[in-house]
């Protein structure tokens, strides 16, 4: 390998070697599409057997034939939901913060605890979730899962949101206060209406993260197989992904298969969401209007 | 200040929504705080119950009132390293197909694939791992394996499904996309003039590769790499579904184990008291663990756009 100098005779395996670094390449390229290939043809195989009526307006069975998750598509909507209406706001807000204020050190802080937020485990945020919510209401409830969810869309929302609306160019903002319109006022009707699409692809990719979570909902939902408690705030909770954990742990064949099924709803709701996000930023990416 | 000097010229609702907005910032400091508090706050029982020496002793038996987090911080630092191990050269290797071989569309599609397999729930991963993946080891991997190499304590004892093993696969699938995302992002920005400038001197693509592009994105790729890392450290559901859940120093990749996320999402259901404010501690550790990973990585990766190895910049 050492010499590219027109050394003749080290022409042929110079080439062999690139041949065989590029077919490594290829593979590599291809160890991501199999495993991909593999779990979403193997869930809808397992899953689909699992999709009868009984699925959908059904409550858990241990024992017997399983029965369904109607409880858990209700607790998703609403955690999940729930989750969205509260961790929205605040990370868009903050995003604008960073983007149009944030020039100075205590942005650079903001964004690095952002950045660093991110990649601080679920379950951690769930025992922070847990202590300030579960243990001082002294009782698991949707509310405190639909925090730990918010906690985790936040960081995402945050950045996303900053990064599109840096892109839109200057010259916008400054064709707005040229008008005389205030900085406020071109910040939220001109500059945000002109970075929408990419907030919203930002916000329903944190969305897609959260609606699989399972790990903080251990500690603030808990979990049932009755259906979830209508106060939000005091109960146990369930949602999708919880179930696929507690439900694929059971003995019985039956009861896994209805959380093959749980998971292939799952997945559906998971990957169509991300796709969504990826046709609106497709659609309509940053531009002038 | 700038929010009282805006206040007293008169541009009241400007200065009144830049400080709105500041407390949204506020907000994000004011969680990692209140995070850190809670952890603290929470395990201070089992802290002061049982010192520096949890961090040291791997006897773990709640029954006997013996609490020991080495086994899991362990297993966390065993999995994540296997993983990343596996992950690593094939998240690099996606990122060079992508950025120096594929066309455009392929290009396009696969960047797609990836970022679903990212998208995919950490709990559906742990249920295929469990029921698709794990039987396929057994089958057609494991026996191959322990034919070859079974004479070493690596790959020695019988193999049941949920393992060390398995669990480190699964991990790195999951954190593939992360590597393979950050890397590809980290060579586009590699100048052209680097590839051109070799490609000039007669260089094959790999030698291009290899000498001018990778050491100029070396601190990029590295960054990756960790940033991988800190994703498997901190990775629950899946693996506490397939690693079997065992507090052991494992020596055999076919024994099973534990991690600090699997222990504390498999037993904080039934746990109260001690046990609680233990589990809580383990979150502490793995938070400690997975911030300083996430810093370096970080930090690693800033460096990038500063003076690059073998780079031609004035």
């Amino acid at each position: 390998m050492s010499s590219i100098h027109g050394n003749p005779s080290g022409y042929g395996r110079r080439k062999l070697m690139d041949r065989v670094m590029t077919t490594l390449a290829y593979l590599c390229a291809a160890a991501a599409i199999i495993p991909l290939t593999w779990i979403i043809v193997y869930v809808v195989i397992k899953g689909l057997g699992a999709w009868d009526a009984e699925f959908f307006t059904g409550l858990p069975q241990l024992f017997g034939d399983g029965g369904g998750v109607r409880n858990g598509i209700v607790g998703t909507l609403v955690i999940v939901g729930l989750a969205t209406l509260m961790g929205v706001p605040i990370g868009v807000m903050a995003g604008i913060y960073l983007a149009e204020y944030g020039n100075n050190r205590f942005g650079t802080v903001v964004r690095f605890l952002a950045d660093t937020m991110t990649g601080i485990p679920s379950i951690v945020v769930g025992i922070f979730a847990f202590g300030l919510i579960v243990v001082n209401t002294g009782g698991f409830s949707a509310f405190a899962g639909s925090v730990a969810l918010a906690l985790l869309m936040i960081p995402v929302i945050t950045r996303t949101t900053e990064e599109i609306i840096r892109l839109v160019p200057d010259s916008i903002r400054e064709a707005s206060l040229g008008l005389g319109v205030s900085r406020w006022k071109t910040i939220l009707r001109v500059v945000v209406p002109t970075a929408l699409s990419g907030i919203v692809t930002g916000v329903l990719l944190a969305v897609a993260r959260v609606a699989g979570e399972t790990a903080p909902l251990i500690l603030t939902i808990l979990g049932t197989n009755f259906p979830i408690s209508a106060n939000i705030f005091d109960g146990p909770s369930t949602t999708l992904s919880l179930q696929i954990y507690q439900l694929g742990a059971q003995p019985s064949p039956e009861v896994v298969e209805v959380a093959w099924g749980a998971a292939m709803l799952l997945v559906l709701i998971v990957l169509g969401t991300s796709i969504l996000a990826r046709v609106i930023f497709r659609g309509q990416s940053v531009r002038g209007r | 200040m700038g929010f009282f000097k805006g206040l007293r010229r008169g541009h009241t609702t400007d200065t009144v929504f830049a400080g709105v907005a500041l407390l949204f910032g506020l907000f994000i400091v004011l969680i990692m705080g209140g995070i850190i508090y809670q952890l603290w706050l929470q395990s201070s029982v089992a802290r002061q119950e049982f010192g520096w020496g949890v961090l040291t002793s791997s006897e773990y038996n709640p029954g006997a009132e013996e609490y020991g987090a080495l086994s899991f911080i362990y297993g966390t630092l065993v999995t994540a390293a296997l993983a990343i191990l596996i992950a690593g050269p094939i998240g690099v290797g996606i990122a060079a197909y992508l950025v120096e071989i594929a066309p455009e569309r392929v290009n396009r599609v696969l960047g797609f694939i990836v970022e679903l397999l990212a998208a995919v729930p950490s709990i559906v991963y742990g249920l295929w791992g469990f029921f698709a993946l794990a039987p396929f080891l057994r089958d057609y991997v494991v026996p191959p394996l322990q034919g070859v190499l079974g004479w070493t304590p690596l790959f020695s004892g019988t193999f049941f499904g949920a393992t060390v093993f398995t669990a480190s696969i699964v991990l790195a699938i999951m954190i593939l996309p992360t590597v393979a995302a950050v890397s590809r992002d980290v060579l586009r920005a590699v100048p052209r003039d680097q590839r051109e400038g070799m490609l000039a001197l007669g260089a094959t693509r790999w030698e291009t590769f290899q000498r001018a592009v990778l050491p100029y994105a070396m601190n990029g790729v590295l960054g990756a790499v960790i940033l991988g890392l800190g994703r498997a450290a901190g990775e629950t559901m899946a693996v506490t579904f397939i690693i079997g859940n065992k507090p052991e120093l494992f020596t055999s990749l076919f024994a099973q184990g534990a991690t600090l996320a699997s222990q504390i999402a498999g037993q904080f259901p039934e746990a109260g008291g001690v046990t609680l404010s233990f589990l809580i501690l383990l979150g502490l550790i793995l938070f400690v663990i997975t911030i300083l990973i996430n810093i370096c990585a970080r930090l690693v990766v800033r460096l990038v756009s500063r003076v690059p190895k073998g780079g031609v910049r004035a």
